[in-house]
């Protein structure tokens, strides 16, 4: 079979948990569909060689350095150029990508340079032959949708966090790629990249997820939330869109329709409602949690455990227990 | 300023969905069907931009005639005028969807053309992207600000825990996220009005497509909702049943 491939997104000169997670799901496409070889592709500024064993211990065969001082931060075309011609010359069965805001703009970009149609945001998928047959949840969540892609390659982008990332070492073999086009001629030009905060977890790789709404009342009283949040510990803390708007938290903590989609394997909903359009972000969540004064708020109609109460009571002697659990 | 936005007519998400006999598709009895959201967001940036710095924003939907109630409503927002692309079924590949828009596009004249972050009901995100690179523009996805002045602009884009700030030339495609500017509902003088604006039909020029529905399922329901105690002395029993019923702590 001919090979698969797989980008390995990096940031700051360092791959990223979803580059694991494309090299995982390409190493057990190849493995399931024959003896195929996996070619991981690192792009960015010089340095990034050294990474390639970490790509190898996931299970790419080859890895692919692209390396340029002028794509220190992503480069929309110069990225797709280059994707799109090497896939264009070697001839791949599938190109893995994440469905990351990078990967989401990526992917697409490279589908159409090669003229062919790609399946987004995928949870699960199978190659048979010349299609894939692919799992994708669309209508907010609301409707599982089985896609049948035709034509090769496959270009998909997997949901982040659907594949666990796993060990297969291979030594791999390591190549140098030129870009396929100057990248101080690129016309979108990425002048700065602010990361937030480094040490927090992102939602969409967080196993538990601690929420908080308009119950709370006030931006100061996110304290409670973020307590809880640390006592656990690996915890991330999310929203709902009334307190975004209110710049209680940043946006880009939304959860629901129109922010972010998260399954983690614990959603503690704090003084949220559960409006439809919230939960539309956090319905696959495993177990659901949640604490609410008013016993009829749509959210216990999800919430495997709900308490009724005053969130200002409740959450503090949840975080003390849990505090208590840890130390003992 | 010339601007297009490409605008999906989706389903009514709040109501709930049933699989219709075929197993692909959506039973069609009781649907509601509004302008995805992202859509409404890319709307308003056009409308917001002309508004301050001249010029007029067309609007275009590939779909049935049904979608001329959609465009009808982006013309009582403010939109100049708008042209439906006819399909009769809208394919759920994006990339036969994009080249039906680029083959209308192409050549317009547009200083931008504006896209939703996803459509609402797919949840795609590709044919934004897409569409760009039929016509060989510039393309910045998913932005959360935007400042245009002249012949260029920059965005912000959010990524997981950072952002980038983006600066692109016009003509340009944009794909718009939320957090710019909320729709306007439209007032009683846009609504009449709208019902004179221009709306042209025409055939759509949809490519072959090479992703289809083979199948829909609604996701198995969740247990039923369970409150297992009142105030903070049902702590203890969370606690419990985290640990060893639901193994998540
Ligand atoms: C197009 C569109 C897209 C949207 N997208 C999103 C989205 O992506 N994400 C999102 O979250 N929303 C979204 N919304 C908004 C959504 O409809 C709701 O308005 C929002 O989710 C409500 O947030 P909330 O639960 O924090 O606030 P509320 O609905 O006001 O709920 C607050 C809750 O706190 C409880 N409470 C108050 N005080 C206490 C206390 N002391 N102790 C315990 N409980 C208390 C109340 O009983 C209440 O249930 C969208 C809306 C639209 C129209
Ligand atoms: N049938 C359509 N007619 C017009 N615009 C569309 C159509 N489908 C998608 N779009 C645009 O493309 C964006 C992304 O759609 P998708 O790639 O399907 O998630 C939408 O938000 C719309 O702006």
């Amino acid at each position: 079979m001919p090979p698969i491939l797989a980008f390995a997104e990096t940031r700051g000169g360092e791959l990223r948990k979803v580059a694991f997670e494309a090299v995982t799901a390409a190493r057990q496409a190849a493995d399931a569909s024959g003896s195929g070889e996996v070619h991981a592709v690192m792009i960015g500024a010089p340095g990034l060689a050294g990474r390639a064993e970490d790509l190898g211990r996931h299970g790419a065969d080859l890895t692919l350095v692209v390396e340029h001082p002028g794509l220190e931060r992503y480069s929309p075309e110069v990225f797709a150029a280059t994707l799109a011609e090497r896939v264009k010359t070697t001839g791949y069965r599938a190109a893995f990508f994440t469905a990351s805001a990078q990967g989401r703009d990526l992917a697409p970009r490279v589908a159409a340079r090669l003229g062919i149609s790609m399946a987004s945001d995928v949870t699960g998928f199978e190659l048979q032959g010349d299609t894939v047959v692919a799992q994708h949840p669309a209508y907010t969540g609301k409707v599982n949708v089985t896609l049948r892609l035709t034509g090769s390659p496959a270009i998909i982008s997997l949901r982040p966090g659907f594949v666990t990332p796993a060990e297969q070492p291979r030594g791999t073999r390591v190549e140098t790629l030129a870009p396929a086009m100057d990248p101080t001629t690129a016309r979108v030009m990425v002048t700065e990249l602010s990361q937030r905060s480094t040490t927090k977890l992102d939602l969409g790789e967080a196993s538990i997820i601690v929420s908080g709404g308009r119950g709370l009342r006030a931006a100061e009283n996110f304290k409670l939330v973020e307590d809880l949040a640390d006592a656990i510990g690996n915890a991330a803390v999310g929203a709902t869109r009334a307190v975004t708007d209110d710049g209680w938290r940043p946006p880009t903590d939304q959860i629901g329709q129109t922010g972010r989609l998260v399954s983690p394997d614990l959603y503690i909903a704090v003084g949220i409602s559960g409006a439809i359009q919230h939960l539309a972000g956090m319905r696959t969540a495993k177990t659901i949690v949640a604490i609410n004064k008013d016993k009829d708020a749509p959210i216990f109609k999800v919430a495997n455990y709900g308490i009724v109460g005053d969130l200002f009571e409740i959450v503090p002697r949840l975080t003390d227990e849990i505090k208590k659990t840890r130390r003992g | 300023m010339q601007i297009a936005v490409c605008i999906k007519r989706v389903p009514d998400m709040e109501l709930r969905f049933s699989i219709a006999a075929d197993h692909k598709s959506l039973d069609p009895a009781g649907l509601k069907y509004e302008m995805g959201d992202f859509d409404g967001y890319a709307l308003e940036v056009g409308l917001q931009l002309t508004e301050k710095q001249g010029g007029e924003v067309v609007i275009v939907s590939v779909g049935p005639d049904g979608v001329q109630e959609t465009l009808r409503k982006g013309l009582a927002m403010g939109a100049a005028r708008a042209v439906q692309l006819k399909a009769d079924e809208v394919p759920v590949d994006g990339w036969a969807i994009a080249q039906a828009l680029a083959a209308e596009l192409t050549g317009g004249g547009w200083d931008l053309i504006l896209f939703g972050r996803m459509a609402t009901d797919t949840a795609h995100g590709t044919v934004g992207p897409m569409t760009a690179e039929l016509l060989g523009l510039p393309c910045v996805t998913a932005i959360s600000q935007l400042d245009v002045t002249g012949s260029s602009g920059t965005a912000r884009r959010d990524l997981e825990g950072a952002s980038e700030s983006v600066q692109f030339p016009l003509p340009a495609v944009l794909t718009i996220d939320e957090g710019i500017a909320r729709p306007r509902l439209a007032s009683l003088k846009g609504i009449m009005a709208a019902k004179k604006k221009p709306l042209e039909v025409k055939p759509a020029q949809l490519g072959r497509p090479n992703l289809v529905v083979e199948r829909m399922e609604l996701p198995a329901d969740r247990p039923p909702g369970r409150i297992i105690g009142e105030g903070p002395d049902a702590v203890p029993e969370l606690l419990r049943l985290l640990q060893t019923e639901a193994k998540v702590l």
